[in-house]
């Protein structure tokens, strides 16, 4: 006997989807915390696509804060390209209000069954006997609790996977490293994000505009330290002297963002990986929290058949594997090798590739139709990803 | 002898440091950073990815 079948670690999106699914599917499930509130500090931009939010979870105004109608992308000489989001499948739809969000979704797991305790961390794991003997610590009280399966939804900072064997460790150029500010007393149009690029604003990623209603935006940065110059906060700064030089600032928010384009696997015998403990966040966009709950959901289900099985090896937990591969891999494997692509563009390529698309109307603001049409525009400079994009 | 120190002041917590440190020589616990000095090899990683600069070495 065992305490639980499934020990979730991380109430985040992925943790809190994966404790849902697993419980309405009748586990004995508990979704730890380490945290005293789930979704504090937020560390997140917000921006999610309203169409695959909504796969999930009944939008709901108390954790929306803004509707996105389009996006403006402004090229290192400031060169606008406009993309609106009139078709399907774009990328940023809400702006959330994550702090509410992150605590509805463990409502939701809650009222799905799982026992939810939060100030309690997961401290280290071993197995014994095809289980897992977890180490908690709850109130500076440890303790050593038994599960079948741990699903290591612990983010960025994640160690479940170390400790269970499987190498999560980032490399310098697979990470932005990011710094946003929640700003008032600044100008902007509140239905459009706005994003900076190239490397004279943000090298390695980009600088953000997300608007929070009408009185408030994130403006935020990431920056990769392979190739930056200064830290994260500097070059906001700069921007935001420049850019907003009455602007106020209400909250900082700092974060990683992995983007290595996702972990080859991300089981090991007991354990499954998700959302961004998985590394499963997008490498052009820097988005993660779509991708952290469908990994949850598809580790919640595969749990599941692992418990009516009876079966907690990797081998049987290699079918999490193929689900999330299924979904989502191939894109992370694509935008990994697009954005090495757009690693190598220097400022003025990106100028000349927004001139040529300026005043054009982009009817979608996903990636990969910005990238078609710069690939119109710019065979020669893209031939060589036409494989990563048809 | 050199070592890694996190300035408290300017450190919010983010777990960025700790994705890319090899060696298991950190972690966040609850509310803070904490660096392992027995664990750590100076190999500066952690320093260059800290979006803040709240990391630095000291003798
Ligand atoms: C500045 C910034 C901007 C971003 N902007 C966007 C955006 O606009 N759109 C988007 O989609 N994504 C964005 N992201 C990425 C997004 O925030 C993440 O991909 C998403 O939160 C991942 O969800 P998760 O559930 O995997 O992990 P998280 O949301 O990070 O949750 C992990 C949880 O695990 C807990 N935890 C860690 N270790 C333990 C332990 N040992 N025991 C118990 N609990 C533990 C943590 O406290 C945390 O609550 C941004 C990230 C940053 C840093
Ligand atoms: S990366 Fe910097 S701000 Fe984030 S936890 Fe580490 S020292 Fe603190
Ligand atoms: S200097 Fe290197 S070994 Fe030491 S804590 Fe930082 S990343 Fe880890």
């Amino acid at each position: 006997m065992t305490d639980y079948d499934v020990v979730v670690v991380g109430a985040g999106p992925g943790g809190s989807i994966a404790a849902k699914t697993a419980a309405e599917k009748g586990l004995d499930v508990l979704l730890i915390e380490k945290r005293q509130e789930i979704g504090v500090p937020v560390r997140c931009a917000e921006g999610v696509s309203k169409e695959d939010l909504e796969k999930f979870v009944e939008p709901d105004k108390r954790w929306i804060a803004a509707e996105i109608e389009k996006a403006w992308i402004f090229s290192p000489d400031e060169t606008k390209v406009e993309l609106s989001a009139e078709k399907a499948g774009n990328e940023v739809g809400y702006v959330l209000e994550r702090k509410i969000f992150d605590r509805h979704l463990a409502r939701l797991a809650s009222k799905a069954g799982a026992e939810v305790r939060v100030k309690t961390s997961a401290v280290g794991l071993k197995r014994e006997n095809g289980i897992v003997k977890l180490k908690i610590r709850s109130l500076g009280k440890e303790e050593e609790i038994t599960t079948k399966i741990v699903i290591g939804a612990d983010g960025i900072e994640s160690k479940v996977g170390k400790w269970a064997g499987i190498d999560t460790t980032l490399k310098l150029g697979e990470i932005e490293s990011c710094v946003q500010y929640l700003m008032t007393n600044i100008e902007f149009e509140s239905d459009v994000t706005y994003f900076w690029v190239g490397k004279r604003f943000a090298p390695g990623g980009y600088i953000w505009l997300f608007p929070k209603g009408d009185d408030a935006a994130n403006v935020g940065i990431g920056v990769m330290p392979s190739i930056a110059e200064k830290k994260a906060k500097e070059y906001l700064d700069d921007f935001v002297r420049k850019k907003f030089p009455d602007g106020e600032i209400v909250e900082v928010v700092v974060g990683g963002v992995p983007v290595s384009g996702g972990l080859k696997s991300a089981v090991s015998d007991n354990v499954m990986l998700v959302g961004d403990a998985a590394r499963f966040a997008d490498p052009i966009t820097g988005g993660g929290i779509i991708n952290a709950m469908k990994s949850g959901y598809y580790a919640g289900i595969t749990a599941y058949e692992a418990v009516v099985e009876e079966d907690y090896s990797a081998k049987f937990l290699k079918k999490y594997d193929e689900r999330w591969k299924k979904d989502f891999g191939k894109k992370l494997e694509r935008n990994k090798k697009i954005q090495e692509k757009l690693l190598k563009m220097d400022d003025e390529t990106f100028n000349k590739i927004a001139k040529s698309l300026e005043g054009m109307r982009i009817e979608e603001f996903s990636v990969k139709r910005l990238v078609l049409e710069i690939f119109k525009k710019y065979p020669k400079l893209f031939w060589d990803m036409k494989d990563l994009i048809f | 002898m050199k070592r890694i120190v996190v300035n408290r002041y300017k450190c919010a917590y983010c777990g960025a440091c700790v994705s890319v440190c090899k060696f298991d020589a950190n972690e966040l616990v609850e509310t803070y950073l904490e660096i392992y000095p027995d664990k750590c090899t100076l190999c500066m990683v952690c320093v260059k990815t800290c979006p803040m600069g709240a990391l630095e070495v000291v003798e």
